[in-house]
This record gives structure tokens, C-alpha cells and sequence, in this order.
């Protein structure tokens, strides 16, 4: 199956630095394509750059297999990390002014509903929260039916409750079959929305593949965690590899039940034992040596 | 995927819809583009509207000649003298009573008075008495007449244009900017909109609001002062039309890139005040030096100040005042190319 989005050998120089470094990388039709790295990792200049904004310096992008033209203007639905729109008017106002924008234009009724933006119809857009208008920017991102759909962080500053909400409808529209990029730093995001992910740090691509892969590729462990005065009789002689930190250690154990076992035997007291998988966050620390949110 | 023409007509028609809306919906900045103007008109007619000043003024038409024989009368210390190279231009301001009295240099010893000018009858007499003339020869008197223009109504045009400057560069230009800093534009970027689409409906949006506003000025003012209305309403209005278009498009040139609001209103008041000043909004350039003069015929606000009062005053039809109104057409022509042409959605 042809991609519906290809980038080759892209790169983007602002005067000395190296914002995106010769990156390649193809996205499926109806899948969700993650592009995931801290802040400045050249996440949103890569995204500018397929969606037209920015000049790349060197490089491709195609869109079905062609360079991108007016069409992919019809048929790509954008979200900004951050963005407005005009002052004084309702959010009625403003979906009618982008509706009539398109030739292709979705069903606004129904658009209406899958934003949850009913009750907000006549309310001035400068006057809703955090949530309601990233949900009103998510609206006209999908207001031309688009086949592919760019999300610039699009969570970034929300409460956990409109996190979630947005979580819910960019499943919807996956579910429609439509192509959706999103760029994040919430690795809990990434793993839960994406099908694919490329990790980008400092203008290079470090990892692709979908997160379970990845996940498996890298680690053959998980994480058994507890409270350090607890493990501090045993930490010197423990056989496993231990990650210490101010107030708790993390065993990196091949098998949990040995781990437990181990734990018993020793007459470690297990009150704040907490056991987890691998995520994409350690995936980050393993690979570059630093977190994700720094 | 070609656009066809109905579709830039609905995509303008809806960013037009919007912008307007937007505007009616700034009651502060409607109201304030309406009161204003009306207050200043107020103002000026309140200060005109005392005493006369004691202050004759005595026209010369070209060289000394014509003074030679008038110099006692043009030394007197409440005696101005000012200089014309145009003696239709000079005998028009006789007619309007801006002018006492007229003196040429080639016809020596004619004097041209406004008979039903007190002060013109007054200063007729002051000649006569201390001219420096032989006594053989005596003054020819002629005699013209006119309505009198008093100097609210020379100025109503003035201010009329001055409004619509101001109107016309801060409103247009102060929204684009806005527009460009908190990522309006950079929204409609990535929707089919062409830079043409979008300034074509923010320049007809301002247009009406300009015009409306002109027009609630104008009749708000007339009610008030009663002022002077001699020429054709419709060339009035083409000019304005003309006027306020020319001072859109250069506000979109200032506009076409900078996303700073400093920036923008820095290079506003750097255009608007020169035309403020030059463009014979509050005083006549009559007595300017000629380079100063050529100045004030680049700026649009001249152009539109200059034969919006020759029509209302001077009552000239289409033909007296084309030459201004084709170089406003011009110069809008000019200044919306340059504007489409530097235009850029995001500050680079």
C-alpha cells in the first residue's frame, strides 16, 4: 500500500542551527502517526514544514505520491499548538466563516456533535477555557472532511478531564478512517493514540516503529519499585541492576516472580511495592541519555 | 483544483461578512471614529465663531511689481501679505472672502476687491490713502463676488479627510497585525484562501465602514454648521470612494509583514503625520515654498483634501478636479501591488 504521506531526506538550517537533520520517514493511510520528542526537538518545524508554512532547505514531501499542490490544502485538516481566531465572534460565527472556505466541507451538525460544542454555539470564542477552545480548533481542523489530519500538541496545557475528551475524539475520527499526525510530549499520549512513532531529538529521528515494537526492541525487563529505607539493607549484595533515586530505587527485573521471590527471602518489607512495564519515556532516557520533558 | 470566480466571490463575501461584523461590534472604535471628528469640527467652529481678527490680507499675483505701488499698505503690521502664482487661484480666494484684496503685476494699478466684504471695503480704503501712487494715475477698481467661505468651511473637508486618513491606515493596518500576532492569519494559511481573497475582503470591509462613517460625519456635521455644498454629491463621493481606498492600500503596505504593534504604529504615525501637516488639511500651503508643495502632492490625503474642496466650495464638476482623481487611482493601483506583492501570512 502507497503511503499517503512520504518525507525524504528532509532538513531545515536556521542561519547555525540545525533544526531538523536529512529525516525520512512514510505514513499510512488511516493510521495515527506520532512524532514524539521534548520541547525543541524540531517537532513543530517538521510539521510546518509538510503542512506548507515553512520552507524546507533541502528535501521532499509528498502527498499521495505527488508533491503537495492546492489539493492537499483541501484535503489536510490542521490544529496549531497555538493559534486564534477573530475577536467578537461566535463560535457559530466561526465555524460558518471556515465551513464556507472548502468545496468539500463535512456535515456541520454533526461536526457540532463530535466536538461537543453545542452549548457553546453562541458564546464569543475569546471567552472559552483551555478545553472548550482547543475542542472549537480541533472543529475546524476537521470542518473540510479532510483525509489527513495534522494535531500540533494538541493537549498540551489541558486539565486531564479535556485531555481524555480529546483523546476520545481523535479516536472517533480514526475510526473513520482518517490519517491522523500528531505531535507530543505526553509519551502516555503517544503509546495510547499512535500506531506508529518516529522519536526525534535535536533535529535527527532516534527510533520508529509502533510502540509496542519499539518497546520490545529496547527492553526485556520491567520495573519493580520501592520506597529506598525499605531496600536499603540489600541494595549493596542484590544481584539485579538498581536505579536509585531520593526516595525510592527501581529493579530492572527479567522476571517479576523471581524479583518477588528474591524480595521474600531477604525479608524486604513490601508495603510500597508498585510493579510496571517499560515506557516510552524510559525508551527516551535509554536512547538519549536525558528525559523528555527537560 | 481551480478556484472558479464564484468561489473567490464566496470566500471573500465571507471573510468581508466577518471583518465587519467584527468592526460594528467594537462599539468603542465605531462610536470614537464618529464622535471624534464631529467634536473637532465643534470645536473649530466655537473658536471661529468670536470677533473677527483685525488681521487684513492683501493677495499679490507674481513679482514686485505689483507691491511697488501698494508697499505703505503692505508694510502696516496688520497687513499679511501672500504671494499667488495663479491669479485664477488668487481671485478665487477674493470671491470666498479668504482673501481682502488682489494685486497684479501685470495690470499695475487694478486692485480686485469682494464688494460685499467689509474687511475688503475697509482695506480698499487703507490702499487708497496710503498708496505710494502718482497722483495722475488713480486705481482702477474691479469689483467680483461670491458667496463668503468662512474658515469651517474651508476646513470641514480637511477634517472629513483627516478622519478618513486616521480611519482608513490605524483600522486596517492595527487589524492585520493583530491578526498576523495572535495567528489569524497563520489559520487562514492553510485553508484555500489566496493573500488576494483576504485583502481584497479586509479592504472592502474597510471601505463601507470608512464610507458610512464619512457619511454619518458629514451629515452630522452639516447639521450642526451649516456648511458649504456647492458641487456634485457624486463626485464627492467618487473622490472619497477613491480617497480612503488609496489610504487602505498604503495602510496594507505598512502592514504586509511586521507582527509587532510598535512597529506598525511607528510607521503610521510616520506616514500620517506628514500628510496631516502637508496636505492642507488645517491651513492652506498658498505660502509654502514650491519644493514643500511638491511634497504634498505625493500623499493621497492632498489629493482627496484638495478636490473634495474645490467641490464643495468651488462647486467643480468631474473635469476640474479628474486630474485628482486619477492620480488617487493610481496611486491605489500602485500601493495595493506593492501591498499584494510584500503580503506575507506569517512574519518571517
Amino acid at each position: 500500500m502507497n503511503p499517503i504521506l512520504e518525507v525524504r531526506h528532509l532538513k531545515k538550517q536556521f542561519a547555525q542551527l540545525t533544526a531538523v537533520n536529512d529525516i525520512s520517514f512514510q505514513i499510512q493511510a488511516g493510521t495515527c502517526f506520532g512524532l514524539l520528542g521534548p520541547n525543541g526537538a524540531g517537532k513543530t518545524t517538521i510539521i510546518e514544514m509538510i503542512e506548507g508554512l515553512t520552507e524546507p532547505t533541502s528535501g521532499e514531501i509528498l502527498y499521495q505520491d505527488k508533491p503537495r499542490d492546492q489539493r492537499f490544502k483541501m484535503e489536510a485538516g490542521i490544529q496549531f499548538q497555538s493559534t486564534s481566531v477573530m475577536d467578537k465572534l461566535a463560535v457559530a460565527e466561526i465555524l460558518k466563516l471556515f465551513h464556507s472556505l472548502y468545496h468539500k466541507r463535512t456535515n456541520l451538525p454533526e461536526l457540532i456533535e463530535t466536538c461537543e460544542l453545542g452549548s457553546l454555539l453562541s458564546q464569543r470564542a475569546t471567552k472559552l477555557s483551555g478545553g472548550q477552545k482547543q475542542r472549537l480548533m480541533f472543529a475546524l481542523a476537521l470542518i473540510n472532511d479532510p483525509h489527513i489530519v495534522f494535531l500540533d500538541e494538541p493537549t498540551t496545557g489541558l486539565d486531564p478531564q479535556s485531555r481524555r475528551n480529546l483523546w476520545a475524539m481523535i479516536e472517533r475520527i480514526k475510526g473513520q478512517g482518517k490519517t491522523v499526525l500528531l505531535t507530543t510530549h505526553y509519551m502516555d499520549e503517544a503509546e495510547i493514540l499512535c500506531d506508529t512513532l518516529v522519536i526525534v531529538d535535536r533535529g535527527d529521528i532516534i527510533a520508529q516503529g509502533s510502540p509496542q515494537d519499539l518497546l520490545k526492541e529496547h527492553f526485556d525487563h520491567f520495573y519493580v519499585s520501592l520506597d529506598r529505607v525499605d531496600f536499603e539493607p540489600v541494595m549493596a549484595t542484590w544481584p539485579e541492576q538498581v536505579i536509585e533515586y531520593h526516595e525510592q530505587v527501581e529493579i530492572q527485573s527479567r522476571s517479576v516472580e523471581v524479583t518477588l521471590q528474591n524480595l521474600q527471602q531477604q525479608q524486604v518489607n513490601l508495603r510500597s511495592l508498585r510493579v510496571r512495564n517499560p515506557t516510552l519515556e524510559d525508551l527516551f532516557l535509554k536512547l538519549t541519555g536525558h528525559s523528555l520533558r527537560e | 483544483m481551480n478556484k472558479s470566480f464564484a468561489s473567490h466571490g464566496q470566500i471573500i463575501w465571507a471573510l468581508f461578512v466577518t471583518r465587519t461584523k467584527e468592526f460594528y461590534r467594537d462599539r468603542g472604535a465605531l462610536l470614537w471614529s464618529m464622535v471624534l471628528p464631529i467634536c473637532i469640527v465643534a470645536a473649530i467652529a466655537f473658536a471661529f465663531s468670536g470677533k473677527e481678527q483685525v488681521l487684513f490680507k492683501v493677495g499679490v499675483y507674481q513679482s514686485d511689481v505689483a507691491a511697488m505701488v501698494a508697499e505703505p499698505l503692505l508694510k502696516q503690521p496688520y497687513v499679511q501679505r501672500v504671494e499667488y502664482d495663479d491669479f485664477e487661484q488668487a481671485l478665487q480666494r477674493v470671491q470666498h472672502h479668504q482673501l481682502d484684496l488682489l494685486l497684479s503685476a501685470d495690470q499695475p494699478g487694478k486692485y480686485w476687491i469682494n464688494e460685499a466684504s467689509a474687511k475688503g471695503l475697509a482695506v480698499e480704503k487703507l490702499l487708497l490713502s496710503q498708496a505710494d501712487i502718482d497722483v495722475n494715475e488713480s486705481w482702477i477698481r474691479e469689483a467680483v463676488s461670491g458667496q463668503q467661505v468662512r474658515y469651517v468651511d474651508w476646513v470641514i473637508p480637511g477634517v472629513l479627510g483627516m478622519n478618513t486618513m486616521f480611519g482608513a491606515l490605524f483600522g486596517i493596518g492595527f487589524v492585520i497585525v493583530r491578526y498576523r500576532k495572535n495567528g489569524v492569519l497563520k489559520r487562514l494559511q492553510v485553508t484555500p484562501v489566496t493573500p488576494l481573497e483576504f485583502l481584497t475582503a479586509q479592504v472592502l470591509s474597510r471601505l463601507l465602514v470608512m464610507m458610512i462613517t464619512a457619511a454619518v460625519v458629514y451629515v452630522g456635521c452639516d447639521l450642526f454648521l451649516n456648511f458649504v455644498m456647492l458641487g456634485s454629491y457624486l463626485t464627492l463621493i467618487l473622490v472619497a470612494i477613491l480617497g480612503i481606498f488609496s489610504m487602505i492600500t498604503l495602510a496594507l503596505i505598512i502592514a504586509s509583514r511586521t507582527s509587532s504593534e510598535e512597529l506598525a504604529n511607528g510607521l503610521l504615525n510616520f506616514v500620517s503625520f506628514p500628510m496631516l501637516l502637508l496636505s492642507e488639511v488645517w491651513f492652506s500651503l498658498d505660502n509654502a515654498p514650491a519644493w514643500l508643495v511638491a511634497v504634498s502632492q505625493c500623499f493621497p490625503l492632498t489629493h482627496m483634501v484638495q478636490a473634495a474642496r474645490d467641490i464643495m466650495i468651488n462647486g467643480a464638476g468631474f473635469m476640474a478636479v479628474s486630474h485628482h482623481i486619477l492620480i488617487l487611482a493610481v496611486m491605489s493601483g500602485l500601493f495595493l501591488a506593492i501591498a499584494a506583492y510584500l503580503f506575507r501570512w506569517n512574519e518571517r
